[in-house]
């Protein structure tokens, strides 16, 4: 038995949508620009962006080159001359790198999902102006921003806590940003007071409202944020480098700081790269590469968020 | 307002507390509070749940914002973190030495030196780094494509979200020994160089990465700031006669000058804040003598040396510093007619 889907009608192609690579019309009274100026600054442009992807695109095609490509170009390659995925292979096939890339998925994801429940239900808290407390709660979060206790007596606050050699260590004292929190108050306070007043009065406690009414109309601040947050996390290797003495607990950056800056091997691939396949140099790239690629990928997507995001936060007091 | 003695909402509060104002001094019920307020208990009940919301928050901020200060205690002893397997045990048993550790800093030549690479990769980043921002976003702000303004944004934004130790590896592979330009110049019969160990150009080099880092993701501020400027402005500028050049400096810097005052004031504020981890990263490989800026000078002798009485004192004249600086910087501004950081 078949049966007869009607097929949608393509609406006809009358009005052509203008691309969005063209330049919308003029107003009448903005003069044309000259050639000379448009050229200028297409120039200027495009070098500053090349002069941020060149870098990567060196990085990623030496990470991709087999040991002959690398050698034959003398070091670094320019030009992609065949791909191969050996160093990925032997990073990604249990050793050092896996685990720190493991232990480093596990703290941003573990330690962002604490700052994101903290920090919304502070804004929250925060959010209705004359609730008890309020003012004071809020001068003691803005007074962080003024100074700061310095790294000797939080290292020693850390360490008698007995947070030393422990995970919790790179989450706890790190774990709040106080400009985020702001940012997250100041958009949930933009949300319309009757909409919440009108969830109230149908029987619905703080909790609900903040999970059913406020979250859900917050998506866009709420991404930026958690993207701040997981960037935080997966960039950060002082407090591993000042809190860990287990080199087998060190997460991907400290791991790459010993690679690439001190120009170690990765241990158990020292034989494959004096003698084999493996080249040294692809190796590093392939970490650094490893390192980017979940950031690079991630932030154009909530790109288009930031700027509501940054704006919400900074313009209330 | 009958279905409950606490109000549920802030507008119905509102109501209450502004009745008795509204309506001459007339005191009504609540005669024991003359400004209207609630009581403390009921306001609690009100409030509670927003309350217990804050709470692990505050109790974060506490205990790893606040507590930390009375660790600065250690600035004044000679502190031995042997005493004890505890810090704070050592800290109560440690001998007491007054201003010493103070007196030793300030007689310190590699405090001054610290100090002098400070100040001066300040100003070399507040000469270098901060117009950047500023141009890019005029020049973004004049892209009207929809799609190439997109483009770059998104590639202009992105190293901002790079660690530290990924700019310095990148940054390594193109300036370092074995880098792309030391690999080009050796094709080409040079000597190859290394930027990325050299301590003279040490300060424009940790300056290039903060630009490549940071530049881009700076202009987002001013893009908002100029989106905010109406477009009736620069037509009834237009028809006044003023050219693109005349708009920009008439209609466009005016919208952007409480955002760089703003911008500044943050700037100042944070004059002894130069990029700890970045030159934390680098500091062996060029040497103390260039890199060594406050905060690392406090890491050095405390992390490394185990010297945290020293090193603290260090830490406690650079906050003490910045915090002076910070409300300095605010003054200036609200002088200036311009917000700062916190309203007058």
């Amino acid at each position: 038995m078949t049966a007869v889907i009607d097929k949608p009608v393509k609406p006809a192609k009358s009005v052509r949508q203008p691309s969005r690579w063209a330049a919308p019309p003029r107003p009448t009274w903005e003069e044309e620009p000259s050639r000379a100026g448009l050229a200028g600054k297409g120039l200027v442009l495009t070098l500053a962006c090349l002069g941020i992807l060149f870098p990567l695109w060196i990085v990623l095609v030496t990470s991709l080159s087999s040991r002959k490509t690398i050698d034959q170009a003398g070091g670094l390659v320019m030009v992609p001359k065949g791909i191969t995925f050996v160093a990925y292979k032997e990073l990604l096939s249990g050793g050092q790198v896996t685990r720190a890339a493991v232990i480093s998925v596990l703290i941003t994801v573990v330690g962002t999902a604490f700052s994101m429940t903290v920090s919304v239900l502070c804004a929250y808290g925060l959010s209705r102006i004359g609730s008890l407390g309020h003012r004071w709660i809020l001068m003691l979060l803005l007074a962080t921003m003024f100074f700061s206790a310095g790294l000797i007596p939080t290292y020693l606050l850390v360490q008698s806590l007995g947070l030393t050699d422990s995970y919790l260590a790179l989450i706890l004292p790190s774990a709040l940003s106080v400009f985020n929190i702001l940012v997250l108050r100041g958009f949930f306070m933009g949300i319309s007071q009757e909409l919440v007043d009108s969830a109230r009065i149908d029987g619905a406690g703080d909790f609900r409202i903040l999970w059913q009414i406020v979250m859900p109309l917050s998506r866009a601040v709420l991404a930026v944020i958690t993207l701040f947050y997981a960037v935080g996390y997966w960039s950060a290797w002082f407090n591993a480098s000042l809190y860990l003495n287990d080199q087998d607990m060190m997460p991907l950056q400290n791991v790459m700081i010993q690679l690439v800056q001190k120009q170690e091997a990765p241990v158990g691939l020292g034989q494959a790269i004096k003698t084999g396949e493996l080249s040294g140099l692809a190796v590093q790239m392939a970490v650094m590469v490893m390192a980017l690629l979940p950031v690079a990928v991630l932030s154009p997507f909530v790109q288009r968020h930031f700027k509501k995001g940054m704006l919400t936060g900074a313009v209330k007091g | 307002m009958s279905h409950s003695t606490v109000p549920r909402s802030r507008t119905e509060a509102d109501t209450t507390e502004k009745a008795p104002v509204a309506s001459g001094g007339a005191t009504g019920t609540r005669h024991n509070r003359p400004k209207g307020k609630l009581s403390w208990r009921l306001r609690f009940r009100r409030d509670r749940v927003l309350l217990l919301m804050t709470l692990p928050a505050v109790l974060l901020i506490l205990v790893f914002n606040y507590l930390p200060i009375l660790g600065n205690i250690v600035a004044f002893e000679d502190y031995d973190p042997y005493a004890s397997d505890n810090g704070i045990v050592s800290m109560l048993h440690s001998p007491w030495v007054g201003l010493e550790n103070f007196q030793q800093i300030f007689a310190d030549s590699a405090f001054w030196s610290a100090v002098q690479n400070t100040l001066v990769l300040f100003f070399l980043q507040l000469i270098l780094f901060f117009p950047i921002p500023i141009l890019l976003a005029l020049l973004i702000n004049s892209v009207v494509r929809p799609r190439v303004r997109a483009l770059s944004q998104a590639i202009l934004y992105l190293p901002h979200f790079f660690s530290w130790v990924l700019v310095i590896a990148v940054f390594q592979q193109l300036l370092g020994g074995a880098g792309l330009f030391s690999q080009l110049l050796r094709q080409h019969g040079f000597d190859g160089l290394d930027v990325m160990t050299d301590p003279n150009t040490f300060k424009f080099l940790v300056t290039a990465q903060s630009v490549w880092k940071d530049a881009g993701w700076g202009i987002i501020v001013f893009l908002a700031a100029l989106s905010s400027v109406s477009p009736d402005l620069y037509e009834a500028a237009a028809m006044d006669g003023a050219g693109r050049w005349r708009r920009m400096w008439h209609v466009t810097l005016p919208a952007l000058r409480p955002v760089i005052a703003l911008l500044l004031v943050l700037r100042v504020g944070d004059a002894l804040t130069v990029g700890f981890e970045q030159i934390l990263l680098q500091r062996d490989a060029v040497g103390p003598g260039a890199a060594e800026v406050l905060d690392t000078f406090v890491w050095w002798n405390g992390v490394r040396n185990q010297d945290f009485g020293y090193a603290a004192a260090a830490g406690l004249v650079k906050g003490v510093i910045s915090l002076g600086l910070v409300l300095a910087a605010n003054k200036v501004a609200h002088l200036m007619g311009e917000q700062g950081v916190y309203k007058k």
